[in-house]
C-alpha cells in the first residue's frame, strides 16, 4: 500500500511541462550583450523620444553599480547579463492592419495557447494585447473601448500617442532605481501593455494580455502601466505560457497600477512559463516587480496570482495604501515542483487612514522543491485604523521539498489591528482514503484536495482564467494530465 | 539542503577587541576561547544587514565605550550586604554571580543533595574538567551569532549547575547576576547547566544592575539537558533604564526531554534576548514563554530559534508584549524543521499591545520546513485592547482604567501562570500589576543598598 502510494505521488510529481513548444517564427533580434549602444538601439528602433532614452540610461547607469540582491530563500545560479538578447521582435515590415497580415505561424501559435483572438474572442468577451517576445503584435478590441475613452494599447504606442500620461505615471510607483531587477527593466523593457481608464469609466469588458518568451536566449522585459482615474473600475488578467527551452532565460518585468480617488483595479495574472524539466534543467528566471499606489481616497486594488511555472519565481506584487479608506487585497496559490523556487508574497504599506489589507497565500510544494511566502505588512504612524490580516498555508506533497514562511510586520500605530496566521501540513492521508474509498484515484484525489485548497483564491479569478488555471493546478501536480 | 545565512566578509570590528586582554586563557578554557575569537573574526559584530539583528542597532551599543570588565575584582563585604532577593517564602538555593565572575562563597564547588553540583564556571574547569569539557561551547559553537562568539572569546567565568543522572532537584537553584560599579562597563558572563539522564531541576535567573551608571551585559547560557530529563527555566529581568542586557540561551535537548523557559521582561533600557533551542533527539519537548512589558524609550528584543533536527518532537512558543510611550518591541521566531524531522509539531503566538501611538513593534514569525508529515503554525498580532471587551466591562459597572487594567492583566496572565515556583508566581503577578499601573518606576522589591 504504502509503496503504490509513493509510486503514484512519484508519478504525480514527475509530469513534464505541457505547453512546451517552440514557434518558428522569424525574429528581428539585436546581438547579445548589455551596453548603453543597446540600450540606443533599442529606443532607436522603437523610435522613442528623446525623454524615453534618457530615462533608460540613467536606470540603466544606476543598474551598473547596483548589486543582485541576495536576500531572498533562492539558489540562483550567476546570471550572464551580457550573454542575453535584449530585444528580439518578430519580423513585420508594418505595423500589421488585419490579421492576414500577421504571420500565420504566430496565429498558430495563438491557436495552440488557446488565446481566443478574432471571432473568438467577441464570444469570450475578452480584449487582448497579445506580446510575444517583447513586440505587441495586435491589440484588439481597441475600438470598441476607444469609445469609452479607455486607451488599451502597448506601451511603446502610449509613448507615441499619449506622453502626458507616461511622462507622468512611468516611473512613479516602480522608481528606475528601485531595485536591481526593476532598474535592468527600466533600461531595457522592449514593450508592455499601457491602460488608461478615463473618470467614471467601467471597462464592460476584461482587459488581458498574454505574454510569451519565444526565441532563445532572450530575456523578456515586459513593462506594464495601469492607470484608473476617478471613480473607474477595470480587470485586467495578464497569462504567461512560454515554450521549452533548454537555457535559462530571464524575465525581468515591472507592473505599475495607480488607482485614483474611488477607482477599482483588479489584476489576476496566471504565470505558467517553463519551470525546467524534471532534473532542474532549464526553466525561465522570473525576477517581477510589480507595485499599485491606492492613490485616492477610498480606492482598491486587488492583485491575484496563480504561479505554476518557472524555475525561480522571485515576486512581490505590493500595494501602498495612501488614500484614506483604500483597501488592498492579494491572493496568491503558488505550486513548486520538482526542482522549482518560489519566494513570493506581497508588501502592504498602510500610509493612510482607515486603510484595510487582506492576504491570503496557498503554497504547494512538491518534488524536490522549495516554496516560500515572504509579505511585510507595515503600519506608518498616520495610518489610523489601518487594518489587516493575513494567512498563509503550506501544503506539502512528499517529504523532499520545503515550505517556509517569511512574514515582517511593522507596526507603529496604538489603533492598528494587524493578524497573521501561517500554517504548514501535508497533505492529508485521511482525506485521500476517503477519496479513494468513493472510487477516485490517489492522483485524481490530490487534485481535487489541492484545487479545493486553493478554492479561496481561485474563487477571485474571472471565469475564464479560473478554468485555466485549475488546470494548471493539475497539469503542475498530475502525471497523466499532459 | 539548508541555506546557510549568507554573509559578506567584513572587517571584524577590531576596536572593540582592544577593550580585551591580547592573550587567550589557559587549557580548556582557553581552547574554547582561540576557537570562539576566530569565529568572531569571522561573523562581526552584525549590522543592520544581518536578519536576526534587523530592527536592534547593536553595533550603536557596542560603540559606546563600556570599559570590559576581565578580572574578578576583590571585594571586602558579603553578598547579603549588598543584595538580598525579598520575594517571601521562596526556598531556593542562591547563588550570585557579580559583573560576570561567580561570587564565591566557598573556594570550590559545592554539593547539594542529590549529588547537584553547583558553583562558578571556572571552579568547575579546574576541578571537574571530566563534566565540563564534553559539554562546553558545543552547541554555542554551531552559532553563528558574532555577538555570541564576543563573549566566548573572552568570557571567563559565570555559573554551573550539573545534575547527574536520575537526581531530582529538591528546590530550584536561584541564580542572580549583579553589576555593581562605578565606572561605565560591560561584563560577559558565561554559563553552563547540564543535566543527566532522568533528572530534574528547576533555575530562577535574576538580572540586576545595582548601579546607575550605564552598563551591558553581553551573556551567554548553555543547557544541556539529557535523555528524558526536564529543565524549568524562569528568568526575571528587572533593570534599569542606563543598562543594557544583551543574552544568549542556547537550549540542547536529548530523547524525552522537556524544557520550559519563561522569560519576563519588565525593565531595561535595552533588552536583546536570544533563545537557541535544537530538539536533537526524538520526542523532546520545548516550551518557551515570554512576556515584556516596556515604555519610555525602552527597546525589547525577543529572537528565539527553534531547531526541529529530530522526529516526533514538539515545541510551543508563546510571546506576549505591552508597549507604551516610544518604547520599541521586536519578536522574531524561527522554527525550522530539517529533512527528516517528521511528526513535528510546532505551534507559535506572539501578540502585542500597542498603548501609545508613538510605540513600535515589529515582528517576523518564520517558518522554515523540509519534512512533509508536519504540523506547523504561528501566529502574530499587534493590536490594541479589544473594544467589545471594554465596553462589556464598562457596561458592568467597571470604570475604563480598571477594565484597561483587567483586560492587560488577562493579557499577561496567560504567560504568568506557567511559571510552576508558586511564590515566584505570585510575586511577578504581583510585580506585572504594579508595573502594568506605572507604580514600578524600577526594581525596588529587593533590598538593595547603593552606598556599599
Amino acid at each position: 500500500m504504502e509503496k503504490d502510494q509513493d509510486k503514484i505521488l512519484r508519478e504525480v510529481t514527475d509530469s513534464e511541462y505541457k505547453y512546451g513548444f517552440v514557434s518558428d517564427i522569424e525574429m528581428d533580434m539585436l546581438p547579445k550583450g548589455l551596453n548603453e549602444d543597446v540600450i540606443r538601439e533599442i529606443s532607436k528602433r522603437k523610435e522613442e523620444p528623446e525623454y524615453m532614452l534618457e530615462f533608460r540610461l540613467k536606470a540603466f547607469r544606476k543598474w551598473q553599480e547596483m548589486e543582485m540582491p541576495h536576500w531572498a530563500h533562492l539558489q540562483i545560479p550567476e546570471i550572464d547579463f551580457q550573454d542575453i538578447i535584449y530585444y528580439a521582435s518578430p519580423k513585420k515590415k508594418e505595423g500589421p492592419k488585419s490579421l492576414d497580415e500577421v504571420d500565420p505561424e504566430l496565429l498558430k501559435t495563438f491557436e495552440k495557447l488557446g488565446i481566443p483572438l478574432e471571432e473568438q474572442e467577441r464570444l469570450a468577451g475578452v480584449a487582448v494585447d497579445a506580446i510575444v517576445d517583447s513586440v505587441s503584435v495586435k491589440t484588439t478590441f481597441q475600438d470598441t473601448l476607444a469609445e469609452l475613452g479607455i486607451i488599451f494599447c502597448s506601451i511603446s504606442e502610449a509613448i507615441h500617442n499619449h506622453p502626458d500620461l507616461v511622462k507622468k505615471y512611468l516611473g512613479s510607483v516602480v522608481p528606475y532605481n528601485d531595485n536591481y531587477y526593476a532598474a535592468l527593466n527600466a533600461a531595457v523593457f522592449s514593450d508592455g501593455s499601457f491602460c488608461y481608464i478615463p473618470k467614471g469609466v467601467r471597462s464592460p469588458m476584461e482587459l488581458s494580455s498574454y505574454f510569451r518568451i519565444n526565441a532563445a536566449n532572450t530575456g523578456q522585459f515586459e513593462r506594464t502601466l495601469i492607470i484608473a482615474e476617478e471613480d473607474s473600475y477595470v480587470s485586467y488578467l495578464e497569462g504567461c505560457t512560454a515554450p521549452m527551452r533548454d537555457e535559462n532565460q530571464l524575465h525581468a518585468a515591472v507592473v505599475e497600477i495607480i488607482a485614483l480617488e474611488n477607482a477599482e483595479v483588479k489584476y489576476s495574472t496566471v504565470q505558467n512559463w517553463y519551470p525546467g524539466d524534471k532534473d532542474g534543467k532549464g526553466g525561465i528566471f522570473n525576477f517581477v516587480t510589480k507595485r499599485g499606489i491606492c492613490k485616492g481616497d477610498h480606492s482598491k486594488i486587488s492583485w491575484t496570482q496563480v504561479e505554476t511555472g518557472s524555475a525561480i519565481t522571485w515576486k512581490y506584487p505590493s500595494t501602498i495604501l495612501k488614500g484614506d479608506h483604500s483597501t488592498a487585497e492579494f491572493y496568491s496559490v503558488a505550486v513548486t515542483n520538482n526542482f522549482q523556487q518560489a519566494d513570493t508574497g506581497t508588501k502592504m504599506i498602510h500610509l493612510g487612514k482607515h486603510t484595510k489589507s487582506t492576504i491570503v497565500s496557498k503554497g504547494i510544494s512538491a518534488g524536490q522543491s522549495n516554496n516560500s511566502y515572504r509579505g511585510l505588512v507595515k503600519v506608518q504612524k498616520g495610518a489610523l485604523n489601518a487594518r489587516n490580516f493575513s494567512q498563509c498555508d503550506s501544503l506539502l506533497i512528499g517529504d523532499q521539498c520545503g515550505a517556509h514562511t517569511f512574514p515582517y510586520l511593522e507596526v507603529g500605530n496604538k489603533t492598528a489591528v494587524v493578524e497573521h496566521e501561517a500554517t504548514t501540513s501535508k497533505i492529508g492521508e485521511d482525506q485521500i482514503f476517503y477519496l479513494n474509498q468513493r472510487g477516485i484515484s490517489t492522483e485524481d484525489a490530490i487534485g481535487m484536495i489541492v484545487n479545493g485548497y486553493a478554492r479561496e483564491v481561485l474563487n477571485q479569478l474571472p471565469m475564464e482564467f479560473a478554468v485555466e488555471a485549475q488546470k494548471l493546478l493539475q497539469i503542475s501536480l498530475e502525471g497523466s494530465v499532459g | 539542503m539548508i541555506v546557510v545565512e549568507k554573509k559578506p566578509p567584513k572587517d571584524p570590528d577590531t576596536a572593540i577587541l582592544e577593550r580585551f586582554p591580547k592573550q587567550a586563557g589557559e587549557g580548556l578554557m582557553g581552547k574554547v576561547q582561540a576557537r570562539a575569537l576566530e569565529q568572531f573574526m569571522r561573523y562581526g559584530i552584525p549590522g543592520k544587514k544581518n536578519e536576526r539583528y534587523k530592527y536592534t542597532d547593536v553595533a550603536e551599543i557596542l560603540a559606546e565605550g563600556y570599559q570590559a570588565v576581565t578580572a574578578p575584582e576583590h571585594h571586602d563585604f558579603r553578598i547579603e550586604e549588598i543584595f538580598r532577593c525579598d520575594i517571601p517564602t521562596l526556598n531556593t538555593w542562591v547563588f550570585t554571580v557579580l559583573n560576570g565572575f561567580y561570587f564565591e562563597k566557598e573556594d570550590h564547588l559545592q554539593e547539594l543533595p542529590g549529588g547537584v553540583l553547583a558553583g562558578g564556571l571556572r571552579q568547575a574547569v579546574r576541578e571537574r574538567p571530566d563534566l565540563v569539557e564534553p559539554y562546553l561551547d558545543r552547541y554555542a559553537s554551531e552559532s553563528s551569532d558574532g555577538l555570541a562568539a564576543l563573549n566566548r572569546s573572552f568570557a571567563a567565568d559565570g555559573f554551573f549547575l550539573y545534575v547527574p543522572d536520575n537526581a531530582v532537584m529538591e528546590k530550584p537553584v536561584q541564580v542572580i547576576n549583579l553589576i555593581r560599579s562605578d565606572r561605565e562597563v560591560m561584563v560577559q558572563p558565561r554559563s553552563l547547566v547540564i543535566l543527566g539522564k532522568n533528572a530534574q531541576g528547576g533555575l530562577l535567573i535574576c538580572d540586576h544592575a545595582l548601579t546607575e551608571k550605564r552598563v551591558l551585559s553581553n551573556a551567554v547560557k548553555e543547557f544541556y539537558v539529557g535523555e528524558n530529563s526536564s529543565l524549568e527555566i524562569t528568568r526575571l529581568q528587572n533593570e534599569h533604564n542606563s543598562m543594557s542586557d544583551i543574552s544568549h540561551y542556547f537550549v540542547h535537548q536529548g530523547r524525552n526531554s522537556r524544557v520550559t523557559s519563561t522569560m519576563i521582561s519588565l525593565h531595561g533600557g535595552m533588552i536583546r534576548n536570544n533563545l537557541d533551542v535544537k530538539l536533537n533527539g526524538e520526542g523532546a519537548e520545548n516550551h518557551a514563554l515570554g512576556l515584556f512589558l516596556s515604555d519610555r524609550e525602552q527597546h525589547m528584543d525577543h529572537s528565539l530559534f527553534i531547531d526541529h533536527a529530530a522526529p516526533h518532537c514538539t515545541s510551543t512558543q508563546t510571546y506576549k508584549g505591552v508597549l507604551d510611550d516610544e518604547a520599541e518591541g521586536a519578536f522574531e521566531g524561527k522554527i525550522l524543521v530539517r529533512p527528516g524531522a517528521q511528526k513535528t509539531e510546532a505551534y507559535q503566538v506572539n501578540k502585542n499591545i500597542l498603548l501609545k501611538d508613538t510605540a513600535r513593534m515589529n515582528t517576523k514569525p518564520q517558518l522554515e520546513i523540509y519534512a512533509d508529515d508536519v504540523k506547523c503554525t504561528h501566529g502574530a498580532t499587534v493590536g490594541q485592547l479589544d473594544t467589545e471587551s471594554l465596553f462589556y466591562l464598562r457596561s458592568r459597572g467597571i470604570p475604563e482604567y480598571e477594565a484597561r487594567m483587567l483586560l492587560m492583566y488577562a493579557f499577561a496572565h496567560e504567560v504568568i501562570r506557567e511559571i510552576k515556583i508558586d511564590p515566584l508566581r505570585d510575586r511577578i503577578r504581583e510585580l506585572v500589576d504594579r508595573r502594568l499601573r506605572g507604580e514600578l518606576p524600577r526594581c525596588h522589591t529587593c533590598f538593595v543598598d547603593y552606598q556599599k
